[in-house]
């Protein structure tokens, strides 16, 4: 008779281990094909897990066994039309033949390429490991609207699903102590008199002795029971704190130029960047508001799709959305309460007379506040006059303010390591 | 009315109608199967315990080479990631059952399996293959049921313990050339006793001891004098004779592992040597096992225990497991132990119930005997090259329509050798049993010589059989073999008459 077990709800997950090791070992191909997949997809289906492909020879693990060559012979079924003595011209191509399908199936699988998936997590993982937010530590910003509830101590008042028994018995025990403690000890003593008189001989004195006994005996009584078992001011309760939490938040400014010079091949690539910026930006924090910023010769405030699809055409004159992105930290992201961080991107063209007030603008209204502004020029040529400014200004603010040049898109990904990397010696947070 | 009234009373009969299953007809099914197995065909099994899992829980055991306990590596993640690809899109199946040799021999079965599949599989595993593993030679020999989960148990935790005190990287590599040379850590004629597990952790100690002594001994590099070096003009051949087991020699006598190290190989060869009669024995096996399935299904639909519906849905997958493509089918795979297995078992009984008179010409010894001691003492005492040579009839090979090719790198064409008709039966069947002699398979290579008194290098052969030459891992296998001893590796490739034919060399850079 069997012995029936139950184990679906055993824990799953058996080989979660062992599945890590095998990721570990083969994470520089799993790297690369990361790195590959982020200048292929397309933004919306940028998060998704991805499959991860093996060169089969890379992965195989090496046994003794036989090669090619030699004599060997092999049984196979389903002869239709072979006799004795039959002389089959091999195959072309393929040293072997006949033996080929037997080795095959020994290992059970072709060999076609090692293929597997890893999921959204492990892909974002992969995507941004060793980066890290600049300054990130600085603003760990409290903020007003979440709370963590902390215990802190006892508190005489309180509801009573916060009722601390043992401490409200505690100090119930301690009343009764100092109210009546010395009644109790004399009443001891009485009746122990009491049980003495008892015991010995009757007499007119001793009469009179118990007669007085038990009188205090009922006075003490009297005022033991007047002292309650249990007082209102004995009870204790539980007290908790409301703390605000800190709740790192962050705010995004994406800045780009709509100006005609601007392609569309040019603002896909910069979508790439803003939008590999963002998906990093919401692994480090809870909360995040995105603001859009596109100019040309002037600045306007868009929602995402207008930003990203609409069409615009003029000259540029970067000053404008700098201001612009000035004016809006200082009306809704108080740099006290965000974690602001910008990326600007551009093919680095400017209004010439713009690049001092470009300057200024920055130095005054935008890069004191930021965490980290990351800029980078699109396109093959040589750098233009905004690189120039910004190479100048980035000597000042080496801690915040980093920019990049990049041709295309396969170029995004690396890029975008080179500008957030892991510096030596940084905390990691 | 009375047509309704029989109706119904066969119907009482029925185990089951439904194809939900739940624990209790699965425990109605396991009684009737069980007293089938047991009253009417006699077989011995272990007690038997039926696990239910989900898919994803047969993974995991797939991925752990089936056993509930076992170490980690990382190619058995690789293992895992494969099989749960190919399953999430649909390119594979699942098995319905993994079954364990140990006692109890414990079964898992997925939850998915509809009442019948269940059954089928409760059949097929806990009395075909679990009395298999009771039964057969080479199981007996080799492999200890008792002890088995025990000793997988103490493995893990003592390579676990290895990780944490010596690192996960080290433990892994140690592992990787383990496994690589697995195949070669089976002693093959040499019977090991069976011990438990608390004795193996005693031993254990007792082995660090020894080994030290053993080899601080073989390497003693301080010169005695005068007396020595006499002894050293007499060249000694180190191991007097070629050793097949590699892990275990390397195991004894590597001047460069430390203690855990050779625990560890230790645990891999011991693994190996568990797996070893599986290895040999899949036709026989899973010939076996599916042979009672089909028997019993079939005995309890003759009981009115089951229903038609059962029996078709039970048919249907017993067709599929037992199909054989021809070699020019694209789903041709090279041979199905299964068909082949459960043929043969059946041909079997055919021979002993109605033998025809080319039966009574191939096999006097059973033709027309009983059949169910006859299967008995072949499941007891055959494995599958051997089986295959005793027992493979003109019929099967009819049935099966086999031919043999000889493919020859010094000719221009691959020759048929020989077909299913009177001149070619004895040839196909040779020439099929050995397909599945593993020695035949299998590189044969050894463990040659050790020079103890120079470089200390180590020196394999591969004696050529049929001019066969070793694949392009060779490399990288040399590799493994250097990790684990430490210092120049060699091998030669020699013909069976002593003539070299290739070297290969891993020559250390700095000793």
């Amino acid at each position: 008779m069997a012995y029936i077990v139950d184990r679906r709800l055993n824990s799953k997950n058996k080989s979660l281990v062992n599945r890590e090791r095998f990721l570990k070992r083969y994470q520089k191909q799993i790297r690369r094909a990361v790195s590959d997949a982020v200048s292929r997809r397309n933004i919306t289906d940028m998060e998704q897990g991805e499959s991860i492909t093996i060169p089969k020879r890379d992965i195989s693990e090496p046994v003794f066994r036989h090669g090619q060559g030699g004599k060997r012979s092999i049984v196979h079924t389903g002869n239709k039309e072979f006799v004795e003595g039959d002389r089959i011209q091999r195959p072309p191509g393929g040293a072997g033949g006949g033996s080929g399908s037997g080795q095959a199936s020994a290992d059970g699988e072709g060999m076609e390429d090692f293929v597997f998936q890893i999921s959204q997590e492990e892909f974002l993982e992969y995507l941004f490991e060793d980066l890290a937010l600049p300054n990130m530590v600085k603003r760990q910003l409290l903020s007003a609207d979440s709370f963590d509830y902390h215990r802190a101590g006892v508190s005489e008042v309180g509801n009573p699903a916060q009722m601390n028994i043992v401490r409200s018995m505690r100090s119930a025990h301690a009343r009764r102590i100092a109210l009546c403690g010395k009644e109790r000890r004399r009443r001891r003593e009485v009746l122990a008199e009491l049980a003495v008189l008892d015991e010995g001989e009757a007499s007119e004195a001793v009469e009179t002795q118990r007669g007085v006994l038990q009188a205090e005996l009922a006075r003490l009584n009297v005022k033991i029971h007047a002292v309650p078992w249990l007082d209102d001011f004995d009870l204790k309760y539980n007290l908790k704190v409301k703390l605000p939490k800190p709740s790192p938040k962050a705010v995004m400014f994406c800045v780009m130029d709509v100006s005609g010079s601007m392609t569309q091949d040019i603002k896909d690539t910069a979508k790439r960047f803003f939008f590999l910026l963002y998906l990093f930006l919401k692994k480090n924090y809870e909360k995040i508001e995105v603001v859009f910023i596109r100019h040309h010769t002037q600045a306007q405030e868009v929602d995402e799709n207008t930003f990203f699809y609409a069409r615009e055409t003029g000259g540029t004159v970067v000053s404008s959305a700098l201001n612009l992105m000035g004016d809006i930290i200082e009306e809704r992201y108080a740099p006290s309460q965000w974690n602001i961080y910008v990326a600007q991107a551009s093919d680095g063209d400017n209004w010439h007379e713009d690049n001092q007030r470009c300057h200024d603008a920055l130095i005054n209204t935008v890069l004191p506040f930021v965490q980290y502004y990351t800029y980078i020029e699109i396109g093959d040529r040589d750098p233009q006059g905004l690189w120039y400014l910004y190479e100048h200004l980035q000597r000042d603010f080496i801690d915040r303010f980093a920019i990049q040049r990049v041709r295309n898109n396969a170029e995004i990904y690396p890029v975008f390591r080179e500008l957030f990397r892991k510096h030596a010696g940084e905390e990691v947070n | 009315m009375t047509e309704d009234a029989t109706e119904n009373s066969r119907e009482q009969r029925y185990i089951s109608t439904s194809s939900e299953w739940t624990f209790e007809t699965i425990e109605a099914y396991d009684r009737e199967i069980a007293r089938i197995a047991r009253d009417k065909f006699k077989l011995d099994t272990y007690p038997n315990q039926i696990e239910m899992i989900r898919s994803d829980q047969m993974m995991d055991a797939y991925a752990s080479i089936g056993m509930p306990v076992f170490y980690n590596h990382w190619s058995y993640g690789k293992h895992f990631v494969n099989v749960e690809q190919n399953y999430s899109r649909g390119r594979m199946g699942l098995a319905y059952e993994i079954v364990i040799n140990s006692n109890p021999c414990i079964a898992y079965l997925m939850e998915e399996n509809t009442m019948t599949m269940q059954a089928l599989v409760i059949a097929h595993a806990c009395y075909g293959h679990n009395s298999f593993f009771k039964g057969n030679y080479l199981f007996r020999t080799w492999t200890d049921a008792e002890a088995i989960i025990d000793y997988l148990m103490f493995a893990k935790k003592y390579i676990s313990q290895c990780e944490e005190r010596y690192g996960v990287e080290q433990v892994e590599l140690l592992l990787d050339s383990c496994h690589a040379l697995m195949n070669y850590g089976v002693d093959r004629y040499k019977r090991p006793a069976p011990i438990s597990a608390a004795e193996e952790q005693n031993r254990q100690q007792e082995r660090e001891l020894y080994i030290q002594q053993h080899l601080n001994d073989l390497w003693r590099t301080l010169p005695h004098r005068g007396r020595e070096r006499e002894e050293e003009r007499v060249v000694r051949h180190f191991p007097e004779e070629p050793q097949e087991n590699l892990l275990y020699f390397i195991e004894k006598n590597s001047p460069s592992l430390d203690i855990w190290q050779r625990e560890i190989i230790r645990i891999v060869r011991k693994v190996a040597q568990y797996f070893y009669p599986q290895r040999q024995t899949q036709v026989m096996n899973e010939g076996w096992a599916t042979f009672w399935h089909y028997t019993i299904l079939n005995e309890m639909y003759d009981e009115g225990l089951v229903n038609e519906g059962f029996m078709m849905e039970f048919l249907t997958s017993h067709t599929n497991v037992v199909m054989q493509p021809g070699f020019d089918s694209p789903y041709y795979s090279g041979i199905n132990p299964y068909a082949l297995g459960f043929a043969m078992m059946s041909d079997i009984r055919r021979i002993c119930e109605n033998p025809t008179e080319e039966d009574k010409r191939w096999f006097p010894d059973i033709a027309g005997g009983d059949w169910l001691s006859t299967l008995d003492q072949v499941m007891r005492n055959y494995r599958d090259e051997s089986f295959i040579l005793q027992f493979l009839s003109p019929k099967v090979i009819r049935d099966f329509r086999f031919f043999a090719l000889e493919d020859d790198d010094r000719k221009n064409t691959i020759d048929v050798a020989a077909i299913h008709n009177d001149e070619g039966y004895r040839r196909v069947r040779e020439m099929l049993s050995l397909q599945y002699n593993l020695s035949q398979q299998e590189p044969d290579i050894q463990i040659y010589k050790v020079n103890v008194r120079g470089d200390r290098s180590l020196t394999l052969q591969h004696v050529l059989n049929e001019r066969r030459p070793l694949n392009n891992d060779v490399n990288e296998m040399l590799r493994h073999v250097h990790q684990l001893w430490g210092y120049d590796v060699h091998l030669h490739s020699v013909e069976p008459d002593g003539r070299t034919v290739r070297s290969f060399h891993l020559v250390g850079e700095h000793y």
